[in-house]
């Protein structure tokens, strides 16, 4: 009797011991989950730096920031239309997939382009300024307005709202400066 | 210090977790194609393994051995590195988030290397001392990373080598572990232990 008595507490004590401990292990990692609690997903982050912060909403979705969470997601990574390829590699370098070409929808005019306007036309209503998500349209109410080339991103946001239609948008003309080697699109095949 | 000096060296090369003991070969192999992920296992590794056995040392001789539940101590051990390895990816996560997608499902998977668990028995079977078991477990993590980190190394320049076709991939990753664990029995004689 005192034997099975015995055999009995020393399983109780096996059970409480292996309990207890568990119990405390379990505390340390609640603890640890509420402390170490990652805000946001940083992968977000680190998308949203390669997108060009054009916030021009050519990939359907408001801005960069909405777009850099849906890659997150698993939505295409080649819905940028300003960014181009060379923004799509970077996400694909970053997410770990295949670089995919510019999607046909998105990519219906893809020759980088530049707002210029006609001065003589304009008629200095800032309204292309509020429009313009980089700060590249110098001017004053009721002063002529001008666009900083370089700081163009050839988002197409300004068109719309001027009131005379003096905004158009041109071809980057091509330089020795910008022009692209793209010598990724010659195919390497390895030959066995 | 000797002695402890002695210990580690023999645990990084002599008896050499990996390519001596063959613990550890499931990240050995899954985790070596690239430098970068490996030097990150390697962290990860290291700092599963002395945390480990420093827990399991003392839960093992202040509390199993004293109740008599040594017959405990596999799933006690396996609690403890359970929990350090669930802490580690906590960390990890809010520290360094390309780390942690390099890592991916390694990570958890500390939790079921062998190495972790061989290190904590070990240390028992062996009856190390308090210090003996902490460098015992640093030692062992060591000659895991070491290991690693070489072996990726040389997959990475033997991704590009012209090699006959059956050989490329896993086969040639199993040939170079070989000679490596070759290589290693080469330090058999350097410590009496």
């Amino acid at each position: 009797m005192a034997g099975i008595i015995d055999s009995i507490l020393f399983t109780l004590i096996a059970i409480g011991v292996l309990g207890t401990m568990s119990l405390l292990f379990g505390a340390l990692l609640g603890y640890a989950s509420v402390k170490f609690k990652v805000k946001g997903d940083p992968l977000v982050e680190q998308l949203d730096e390669l997108l060009p912060q054009t916030q021009c909403g050519q990939c359907g979705y408001p801005g960069c920031k909405p777009y850099a969470q849906a890659i997150a997601d698993g939505e295409a990574i080649n819905k940028c239309a300003p960014g181009g390829d060379d923004t799509i590699k970077k996400i694909a370098a970053l997410m770990g997939v295949e670089v995919q070409p510019l999607d046909e929808s998105h990519a219906s005019d893809n020759t980088p382009k530049v707002a210029f306007i006609i001065e003589e036309d304009c008629i200095g209503c800032t309204k292309c300024i509020q429009a313009c998500p980089v700060d590249a349209i110098l001017g004053a109410a009721k002063q002529m307005h001008t666009i900083i080339i370089d700081e163009c991103t050839g988002c197409d946001l300004c068109v719309a709202p001027c009131p005379v239609d003096c905004i158009e948008m041109v071809p980057i003309q091509q330089t020795v400066q910008n022009w692209q080697w793209d010598l990724n699109s010659i195919p390497v095949v390895e030959i066995d | 210090m000797t002695d402890y000096l002695l210990l580690l060296v023999s645990t990084v090369l002599v008896n050499n977790f990996v390519l001596v003991k063959f613990l550890g070969l499931c990240p050995f192999m899954g985790v070596s194609s690239r430098t970068e992920t490996a030097i990150g296992m390697s962290f990860a590794t290291t700092f599963v393994m002395t945390i480990a056995s420093l827990l399991s040392y003392l839960i093992n001789s202040y509390i199993l051995a004293p109740l008599g539940l040594e017959y405990l101590t596999t799933m006690t051990f396996i609690l403890v590195i359970a929990v350090v390895v669930q802490f580690t990816e906590m960390v990890v996560h809010k520290t360094s988030a390309n780390l942690y997608r390099l890592l991916g499902i390694f990570l958890p998977l500390i939790t079921t290397n062998c190495a972790v668990l061989g290190v904590a028995l070990l240390n028992i079977y062996e009856q190390h001392n308090f210090f003996e078991s902490i460098i015992y477990g640093f030692g062992a993590a060591v000659g895991f990373s070491l290991v690693l980190i070489m072996f990726s190394a040389m997959r990475e320049k033997i991704v590009n080598a012209n090699i006959p076709k059956p050989f490329k991939g896993a086969p040639i990753a199993m040939i170079t572990a070989g000679l490596m664990s070759l290589a290693f029995m080469g330090f058999t004689g350097l410590v009496k232990f």
